[in-house]
């Protein structure tokens, strides 16, 4: 039996009076690669801000690993292997390609805090940093600031970065926003080539890429769970169509409005 | 595309230029041996101004109270040497660890907000221990201020002179040891994460980053130099006053480190001397409206050089044949 990396239950959020997120219960068990999908207003950004402890739920709890972190704040959850990417590319701009993912490394190593030593000197973690952007084939741009290099490049990046926290589970929002078509390929080979025992969220709109991608499906409506199910099942459903597309068939949408 | 090099990871290595500041700085002492207690104050708010910088340009953290540190340190100096304690160096780290004990109190308040409100929350710290050090008069004299400090000659042998020359290399020692001392923390991970901290702080707490922790961190090691600079200015000049707690004075120093250029380090050792030496001889030649130049010379710095003076010279050197612009 695989064990639930990531488990909300019961999670309730009001906005004034807008209510949010409905008794959302989720589990994301090792290994999975779940997609959550939803028309816009469905609570999706709601949830992942739940999830990483941007938002404090007005009920419910959240676990990781097993542990209750529903109080802990998001650097807390985030040490203990919680890690995400960003809708819109959320980097250093100032910073170097390598910094930003030495920014990362050196925190999940635990040389962030040292005073007495170079950066230059934490071989270690300069050594993994390099070795990570190798892996996504960003070694050319190891010393580029990120406004030099391409969005895609960028996108790239956030997942170094994400990576670099030797997380256990991963939440990818939105992974090919914004980018064009000939680096979205480049982006999901890295997604497929993940490691295997990663536990996977990913939000996405485009659902070329849920098919491709996902071996199960959340889907959220109005705050609240529609329907969980094998990605050709829960596509299937009459009621998913009604509700996410107004009858279209979601399998042979892509979407091209950008969640709120 | 422009390929430039990693300046962060880069940071501990020394440029010439640096030589040339500090043995410039040092001749000061022969080149000029009738002004140098202008020297020395240049030099005190020289300290003072880098460790604004420490929060300001490297953690992004605003201060427009910073002189309440500069004014601890310095009525703790005085008041040491008033009763007793006339070494001068344990006098001033005494003095430092006292500001920095103050930071740590502040710290967490200071440290909750971000932008205008902390902008107001420094300036109310620094307004209210004016006016309590205003009240206080027998711990500080009030109005009157400290006096009648008295020091053992530094290292036990060196007296204090009248033409300031001891003075002189007590401040130029201590900017020395503590912008090397800065100089160590800014190039160490410590330092590139507080750069990663003004840049995108959200984006630091989801890489796990204690951001409190290590703001407050830096804004206790901030208020330790404040404190020292301050220690030092009551020292050097015997007294101690209200002045050293103003809201004036923290504007000065944010004006220092605009003008020489923030998140530099050479900013604050630019920046004061710029504006001391802009201020002297303005008010020589108008005592009463000297600030028009110094206010002139602002707006020049914020429209054309954002950089500051150092990022103009930086980009002048840039275009010389083997120069290096950052």
């Amino acid at each position: 039996m695989s064990t639930n990396m990531l488990e909300a239950r019961g999670l309730d959020k009001h906005f004034g009076a807008l209510h949010v997120t409905r008794s959302v219960d989720l589990s994301v068990t090792a290994g999975a690669r779940l997609a959550l999908i939803g028309p816009n207003g469905a609570g999706k950004s709601t949830l992942v801000g739940l999830l990483t402890g941007q938002l404090k739920p007005d009920s419910g709890q959240i676990l990781l690993a097993g542990r209750d972190v529903t109080s802990e704040s998001i650097e807390k959850r985030t040490r203990s292997g919680l890690a995400r990417t960003f809708q819109i590319n959320n980097l250093f701009r100032g910073l170097t390609v390598l910094e930003n993912v030495f920014l990362a490394v050196s925190e999940r190593l635990g040389t962030a805090g040292s005073q007495l030593r170079t950066a230059k000197s934490c071989t270690e973690v300069i050594e993994k940093a390099e070795q990570l952007l190798k892996e996504l084939e960003l070694g050319n741009a190891l010393h580029q600031r990120i406004s030099e290099i391409s969005y895609g490049r960028q996108r790239l990046v956030e997942i170094a970065i994400a990576l670099s926290l030797s997380p256990r589970v991963l939440l990818l929002d939105e992974p090919t926003a914004g980018i064009p078509a000939g680096e979205v390929a480049r982006v999901m080979e890295v997604l497929e080539a993940l490691p295997a025992e990663l536990a996977i969220v990913v939000i996405e709109h485009d659902m070329h890429v849920v098919r491709r991608f996902a071996k199960e499906i959340v889907v959220l409506a109005q705050g609240a769970v529609l329907a969980r199910g094998l990605p050709q099942e829960v596509m299937a459903s009459d009621e998913v169509r009604r509700v996410y597309l107004g009858g279209v068939d979601p399998s042979k949408s892509v979407m091209g409005k950008r969640r709120a | 595309m422009t390929t430039v090099g990693s300046t962060l990871l880069e940071r501990h290595r020394v440029r010439p230029a640096e030589y040339v500041y500090w043995i410039a700085l040092a001749s000061v002492f022969f080149l000029f041996p009738r002004n140098l207690s202008l020297a020395t104050s240049i030099m005190v708010m020289s300290l003072f101004a880098l460790s604004l910088d420490l929060i300001l340009g490297f953690a992004g953290v605003v201060s427009f109270g910073h002189a309440a540190f500069f004014g601890i340190g310095s009525y703790c100096a005085a008041q040491l040497a008033l009763h007793g304690w006339s070494e001068p160096i344990s006098g001033a780290l005494i003095a430092g660890l006292a500001a920095m004990v103050f930071a740590l109190v502040v710290g967490p308040l200071v440290l909750r907000f971000t932008g205008l409100p902390q902008i107001m929350v420094t300036l109310a710290i620094g307004i209210i221990l004016y006016e309590a050090a205003n009240k206080a008069s027998s711990i500080t004299g009030g109005d009157d201020g400290l006096g009648g400090i008295k020091l053992m000659p530094l290292f036990g042998t060196f007296e204090w002179t009248a033409y300031g020359q001891t003075a002189f290399w007590y401040a130029f020692g201590w900017l020395l040891l503590l912008f090397i001392a800065l100089r160590i923390v800014i190039a160490s991970p410590f330092g590139v994460s507080l750069q990663g901290l003004r840049e995108n702080t959200l984006r630091m707490r989801f890489i796990g980053t204690p951001v409190f922790g290590r703001l407050l961190r830096a804004y206790a090691m901030s208020g330790f130099v404040a404190g020292v600079a301050g220690a030092v200015s009551a020292q050097v000049n015997k007294f101690a006053g209200l002045d050293m707690l103003s809201t004036d004075r923290s504007i000065d120093v944010l004006v220092m480190l605009i003008l020489g250029g923030v998140g530099k380090l050479y900013g604050a050792l630019i920046g004061a001397p710029v504006y001391m030496l802009v201020h002297h001889q303005a008010s020589e030649w108008n005592p009463f409206h000297w600030m028009f130049v110094v206010g002139g010379l602002l707006i020049f710095v914020v429209m054309f050089a954002r950089g500051g003076v150092l990022g103009l010279l930086e980009a002048g050197l840039g275009r010389l044949p083997g120069g290096r612009a950052q």
